[in-house]
């Protein structure tokens, strides 16, 4: 599609897990290796925000991690903008890196505690020469008050903040280097309830404003639906499937989705009958043959365990389902 | 840059307290004031390292010049007047007539110049191989850390003499003299920067899984950068433990080489070269020339241990 801004094709990523090769020899073990993220493929559009979810240990952070570039994929492309991010470095990949920017899961540790918020801030800017000295603190003063804190705290340390002010430090810091895209590693999972809504809102705000485009990593769906246009659902390195945001919600194909949804709690108190979420994510160095979720779906026969689903485009959507794709379900 | 930039957005708010008065009030500042063993510990080091680095202006004698030494003067007692001259001196003087006060003055002055040298030279080397070391992983971290632990099977006094005898083979003779200080320094310092490496290492491993280092490298920070602005002020805190409690180990050392008459040339003692001279004297009754420079260096090492240990303790917030 031409508006794409990322596209990210068949990303695959192994974690050798093998013990060190002394004990391999003496107990006489094969190396092991941990599928994290294996086939993956979409596209996010300019200026929406792509929503993943999964249960922890789905590859949603192994993902995040390959596109911003702090991990290999063991196969696979990420196209940014149409260029390849693998294998491009110098002052090429300094190009792009500068578009997009990463915003993290714990405030408490992403921000450097020795350094003042206004140099954090500022190193972005800084290290791709967009500006220095006085332009810079002014640059800082300016990105702090478009987060909603203020220039004078800039002389601050990041002791000094909350779990909340300090998401909008990190959120300025990556303001700061211009970015068109984001990534959003599970922005408000270590924050108060009451603080989420405002870092959400903000970042919307921020989106309107700035034009950016989002990928949002979350576990939790109530935040994606506030969130995402588009989400795609992960289970175990795979998606399962990739739907609009309204499709998903009220129309989920996918039986794990359908899982996942039951698992929302809502406040109408409707009363309607919930299948619990059942058994749990299987051990990735050792996934089930076939479908990697057929020992928890219902709906499963012997072809999910044998065979591996493929997704399948459905109403403007993807499913790898066979139950699907065959009408069962 | 922008270590500067916090000034103008201070310029708006009532100014913070300065630096010093920061210092005093903070948490280590009030631990060591109601420590007892530090205070004493402190003000003993600071004595020291005072009169040391002050000994040219203190001392009474310059025992580095042959020409005002007089022989008449040698084996007096302490606090006695010489019965051939009438000179007085404080601690007494040595066979040659060297004043033994103001031996122990150069003499600690050398010492604590050696300590200091062999425990910065060990942190340099230490903290740089550790933080390489613990960055990188893989086969560099294996490499170094294999080093490391053969080398901390030998007593690190071994490895010292190891090292000094091996330097002195490669300098020519006439220089053997003045090199002497700085193979002393290198050979302390290499047989130490095992410790340094081993915690910086492990703290990098823990300070580079953080995301404030994943945020320098997402923007592409350089490696070296993110080792030196990003990790390695956030690893400097069991640095300077270490570095406080190796200080009192270097001396020793030094101290110890010394006395084994492989240190520092006897026309410039050190603590342990007086200590070696002053133990021939020791059976013929002029217990002065060893007693008083082992004190000096005990109280010395001493007092440096026990201020390393408080400091240790105060930066550990699980012993608070």
């Amino acid at each position: 599609m031409a508006d794409a801004l990322l596209r990210v094709e068949g990303l695959t990523r192994y974690f050798d897990v093998s013990k060190p090769w002394l004990n391999r020899v003496i107990e006489r073990e094969e190396r092991q290796f941990l599928t994290a993220v294996a086939d993956v493929s979409f596209e996010i559009r300019r200026g929406e925000t792509f929503a993943l979810v999964g249960e922890s240990g789905s590859g949603k952070s192994t993902i995040a991690k390959m596109i911003v570039g702090l991990l290999k994929p063991s196969h696979g492309r990420i196209l940014f903008d149409d260029q390849a991010m693998t294998g491009t470095d110098g002052a090429a990949m300094r190009a792009l890196r500068r578009r997009f920017q990463m915003i993290f899961q714990d405030p408490f540790a992403s921000l450097n505690p020795r350094w003042h918020v206004g140099d954090i801030i500022a190193e972005p800017m800084v290290t791709f020469g967009l500006a220095r000295g006085a332009e810079a603190r002014r640059e800082v003063a300016r990105l702090l008050e478009v987060v909603g804190l203020s220039g004078s705290d800039a002389a601050k340390f990041p002791h000094e903040f909350s779990g909340g002010q300090r998401q909008r430090i990190a959120i300025a810091r990556a303001l700061s280097s211009r970015p068109e895209f984001i990534v959003c590693d599970e922005p408000t999972s270590a924050l108060d309830v009451s603080v989420q809504a405002q870092i959400l809102n903000l970042m919307r705000d921020l989106q309107d404003e700035f034009g950016l485009t989002y990928l949002f990593i979350s576990h939790d769906l109530s935040v994606v639906r506030h969130m995402a246009n588009r989400i795609g659902v992960l289970y175990l390195g795979r998606l399962a499937e990739l739907a609009d945001g309204k499709g998903l919600f009220t129309n989920p194909r996918h039986p794990y989705s359908r899982m996942l949804l039951d698992a929302v709690p809502d406040l109408e108190m409707s009363g309607r009958r919930r299948k619990p979420v059942e058994g749990e994510i299987p051990n990735p160095i050792d996934p089930p043959p076939g479908c990697a979720f057929h020992p928890r779906c219902p709906y499963a026969d012997d072809r999910c365990r044998r065979e591996i689903p493929q997704p399948v485009r459905r109403d403007g959507g993807e499913v790898a389902c066979f139950g699907v794709e065959e009408g069962r379900i | 840059m922008a270590r500067t930039d916090h000034e103008t957005a201070a310029a708006s708010t009532p100014r913070p307290p300065g630096r010093l008065y920061r210092a005093w009030d903070s948490d280590l500042a009030h631990a060591f004031r109601t420590s007892p063993v530090a205070l004493v510990a402190g003000i003993v080091a600071v004595v020291i390292i005072l009169a040391a680095a002050l000994a040219p202006w203190i001392a009474p004698h310059d025992p580095f010049d042959p020409g005002s030494l007089v022989l008449m003067d040698g084996f007096t007692p302490p606090m006695t007047e010489n019965e051939f001259t009438g000179n007085f001196y404080l601690l007494g003087t040595d066979d040659q007539g060297r004043d033994v006060f103001s031996a122990i003055l150069y003499g600690a002055r050398l010492s604590l110049f050696v300590g200091f040298s062999a425990v910065l030279f060990a942190m340099v080397l230490g903290v740089t191989l550790g933080l390489i070391a613990g960055y990188r992983g893989g086969w560099v971290d294996s490499l170094l850390m294999r080093i490391a632990d053969v080398q901390l099977t030998f007593p690190s006094i071994l490895i010292a003499l190891l090292i000094f005898g091996v330097a002195r083979g490669f300098i020519p003779p006439g220089y053997r003299e003045a090199m002497a200080i700085w193979v002393l320094i290198v050979a302390i310092g290499l047989s130490d920067w095992v410790q340094y490496a081993r915690v910086v290492r492990g703290a990098t491993m823990v300070e580079k899984s953080k995301e404030y280092v994943q945020a320098a490298r997402v923007i592409g920070a350089h490696p070296a950068k993110i080792l030196a602005r990003h990790i390695l002020p956030n690893v400097m805190g069991p640095v300077l433990v270490i570095g406080t409690i190796g200080l009192a180990l270097a001396i020793i050392a030094e101290a110890t080489l010394s006395f084994l008459g492989v240190g520092v040339p006897p026309t410039q003692p050190s603590l342990g070269t007086l200590i070696r001279i002053g133990q021939g004297f020791l059976f013929s009754g002029e217990w002065w020339i060893l007693l008083f420079p082992a004190l000096a260096l005990l109280a010395l090492a001493l007092s440096v241990n026990l201020l390393g240990d408080w400091l240790r303790d105060a930066l550990n917030p699980r012993l608070r």
